[in-house]
């Protein structure tokens, strides 16, 4: 085991052992079940190698947020509702994206106001996590790095910095690896240009941003760019891809249980 | 004619497709990037105390939300208090009736000749062009507006009007418009240059014209800032002074100003405070020496009044026009103000422009944005403007048949709505509500979802600057099972 649970022997960052679940949820985001899957695998795995029992219920699909991000709420309402079934123990919801958890978490009790499930909703919101402060600050995990020197940089999701309000997590858990060296880009918390149908309704202005983005990355040197949402990671590494730029676009679960676990 | 909110009926391309002329401009790109630069961080440096920041936008937030909950009581307060100071109170429903009051004004007063402070309600007026029709000159006193009204351009920012020259395009442009002026890069040749035409416009205006940023009920007090001292040789030096302003600029008590102070300039410029804080209160009273003779108040409406029915949209009310979010924005600091076409560009414009214009003008405004927060982060008085841009795209999409007695909440609601929209979202919402057809298409696109092709709708915007995003032949919910995660939690 290199994951441990630092709860007894380190109480910095950790939370009381008191707090530490024996079992969670995950809810592993649509985009990330089509297009992704091995980032949710490895993100579960994680949540396994640091002593967590973890439940994936079959019965999930979406947040809802591209259908409430475009106008049609009762649409996400319903989609949200089938989460809510879905998801019906009273534990943890681990998520392997800030945005998605955003959207549970922040916008659920609006999106039920006047609706019999609100306070159901409520709790269910209550109960999501974002993957890495969940590693950080529930589980309080430690992480040995068996991988080669390796520079990588940083993208934290709007929603992930905005919504849920994860900071220096996700980085707090690169630092424990002794052969990644982690350099931060000029515009680290500017938006790369996804925005979902944003991408596509305002073409122009997002391949604009992606590209500036792409270029902070590049001007640090470091091949690989390192996010906990595959929605930015689409729409990086896919103008990466195409302007054949090298630079490798990974979700950080992935990434640490390649260096950890050995995949 | 104008229509009410400022725009033409005929609002011309839309954001999208205005935008491309702007992102092929790499001047304008890096004029608006390094200016939008300097201002984050001018501002940043203002409020370098987290729990400062959020107890001072706390109260901002707090003493316009409570103005507004007031606002028919508080406007009435404002009438009464600024007649028995001696102000004379106007009410404007539409653009057009308060452009017909200043021109009324004016007239009554002889004046030929008006000098105006910064005033982004006389923008919506279009005053300006409507003064000029009537044979009456207007002359902008703020230096970036001056800048502006000489290019014959809009102000492509709120606070900053001129944000999108650099100071080569200012020497260009003075150098061909004033006369006698020598082409200089010298900025305070430049500055001069203006001072010395304005100087001579303040001594010899017929009347002055501004905006309020804050006008006070209790005291009957118009609050206006600035830096330039523009504002306050307008609204003291013409023997007539009007003031223009919306509805919503209204609060309650003095001791409201101080925390609205404290945000203002440090959000807008990063400034502690302005220079200049002028608190009219009064035409010049017997015995003093200097000061109008009389002062108008001009209280337009222009739509203000139904963002005000709905209780969510009314937060867009709050708004103290101090430009932070679209100093953050960074779709704003792309592509600039103009591309817009509104008077209120960026974030804050993105949501009061449609309830002002309506949807069918403007529908496509809330759009512009990846809702990415960073507006919502910075705003001093809490507007949630990510909430309000998908309630309008909400409002957009809406079906239309609405009962006849009922108007929709926004104009033009349901302006955007398409049945092939309508019916992806239908079908949307028939997968991923029923697991065991949500899991069928899952696979059947893990199958063969590669083979769309890369010109197909939605996928051919996408490729313009991105590669295909790639199925995996198998999903999470395959992975997980075949590695033995549990489905249920064990009883």
């Amino acid at each position: 085991m290199t994951i441990t649970n630092l709860a007894a022997t380190n109480t910095a960052a950790a939370a009381t052992p008191a707090a530490r679940p024996d079992t969670v949820y995950f809810f592993g985001t649509c985009l990330v079940d089509m297009l992704y899957p091995e980032a949710g695998l490895a993100g579960m795995d994680l949540l396994r190698h640091a002593g967590v029992r973890v439940v994936f219920p079959e019965g999930q699909s979406c947040c809802g947020q591209p259908a409430r991000n475009s106008g049609y709420v009762e649409e996400a309402r319903e989609v949200a509702r089938a989460q809510l079934d879905a998801f019906p123990g009273d534990i943890p919801i681990v998520v392997p994206s800030g945005s998605c958890a955003g959207m549970m978490k922040t916008h659920y009790a609006h999106l039920f106001e006047g609706d019999p499930d609100q306070p159901r909703a409520i709790a269910f919101a209550a109960r999501i996590h974002e993957l890495t402060a969940f590693l950080v600050n529930v589980l309080g995990v430690t992480l040995a790095d068996k991988g080669a020197p390796v520079t990588v940089t940083w993208h934290p999701s709007c929603h992930s910095l905005r919504e849920m309000g994860v900071g220096d997590e996700p980085k707090a858990l690169l630092r424990q690896l002794a052969n990644v060296t982690l350099v931060e880009n000029s515009r680290e918390r500017e938006c790369c240009g996804f925005g979902g149908t944003f991408a596509v309704r305002q073409t122009a202005v997002s391949t604009a941003m992606v590209s500036d983005k792409l270029a902070s990355v590049r001007e640090t040197g470091a091949g690989t760019l390192l996010s906990g949402d595959c929605g930015c990671l689409m729409n990086i590494g896919g103008h990466a891809e195409k302007v054949a730029d090298g630079t490798r676009c990974r979700h950080i679960a992935e990434f640490l249980m390649e260096r950890c676990h050995g995949g | 004619m104008v229509a009410d909110g400022g725009m033409p009926p005929d609002h011309g391309p839309r954001f999208a497709e205005r935008a491309p002329d702007a992102l092929n401009n790499p001047q304008l790109r890096r004029n608006f990037r390094r200016a939008m630069d300097g201002l984050m961080a001018k501002r940043a440096a203002q409020f370098p105390d987290p729990a400062y920041w959020a107890e001072l936008r706390e109260r901002g937030a707090a003493v316009k939300a409570r103005a507004l909950s007031r606002l028919p009581d508080l406007l009435e307060r404002l009438e009464s208090r600024l007649t028995a100071n001696g102000v004379q109170v106007h009410w404007a429903e539409t653009t057009e009736e308060a452009n017909a009051i200043v021109l009324g004004i004016l007239q009554q007063a002889g004046a030929r000749t008006v000098i105006k402070g910064k005033s982004m309600v006389s923008e919506e007026m279009h005053l300006n062009a409507h003064l000029e029709r009537h044979g009456i000159e207007a002359v902008e006193s703020d230096l970036g507006e001056y800048i502006i009204q000489l290019a014959g351009e809009t102000p492509s920012h709120i606070v900053m009007p001129c944000i999108h020259k650099n100071k080569d395009e200012i020497s260009d442009l003075f150098a061909e418009k004033i006369p006698g002026l020598e082409r200089t890069g010298d900025v305070d040749e430049l500055t001069a240059a203006a001072r010395r035409v304005l100087r001579e416009r303040f001594a010899n205006a017929d009347a002055g014209i501004s905006g309020v940023n804050f006008a006070v009920a209790e005291t009957g007090t118009l609050v206006l800032i600035e830096n330039e001292g523009n504002g306050r040789l307008s609204t003291t030096l013409p023997p007539l002074h009007i003031a223009v302003t919306g509805i919503e600029k209204v609060v309650e008590t003095l001791d409201d100003i101080p925390p609205l102070l404290a945000l203002l300039p440090r959000s807008a410029t990063g400034q502690p405070i302005t220079t200049y804080v002028n608190m009219i209160s009064s035409p010049r009273k017997a015995g003093e020496k200097d000061g109008p003779t009389a002062v108008h108040l001009v209280l337009l409406d222009g739509g203000r009044s139904r963002v005000y029915q709905d209780v969510e949209l009314a937060d867009t009310l709050r708004c103290i026009r101090c430009a932070a979010c679209m100093n953050h924005c960074p779709v704003y600091t792309r592509v600039g103000g103009h591309t817009y076409n509104a008077i209120y560009p960026g974030p804050i414009g993105k949501i009061l422009t449609p309830q002002l214009q309506g949807l069918d003008a403007a529908g496509d405004q809330p759009h512009a944005s990846t809702l990415c927060n960073a507006c919502a982060e910075v705003c001093p008085v809490k507007i949630p403007i990510p909430d309000l841009l998908v309630r309008l795209r909400r409002e957009a999409v809406r079906p239309t048949e609405t009962p006849a007695t009922h108007l929709p909440v926004v104009k033009d609601g349901g302006a955007e709505r398409s049945w092939t929209e309508s019916l992806v979202w239908a079908g949307w919402r028939l997968v991923y509500t029923r697991p065991l057809l949500y899991r069928m298409v899952t696979r059947a696109l893990a199958w063969g979802g590669n083979w769309v092709p890369a010109n197909a709708p939605l996928m051919r915007d996408w490729t313009k600057a991105r590669a295909k995003p790639r199925f995996k032949p198998r999903t999470l919910h395959d992975l997980a099972r075949e590695r033995g995660y549990l489905n249920e939690v064990p009883k």
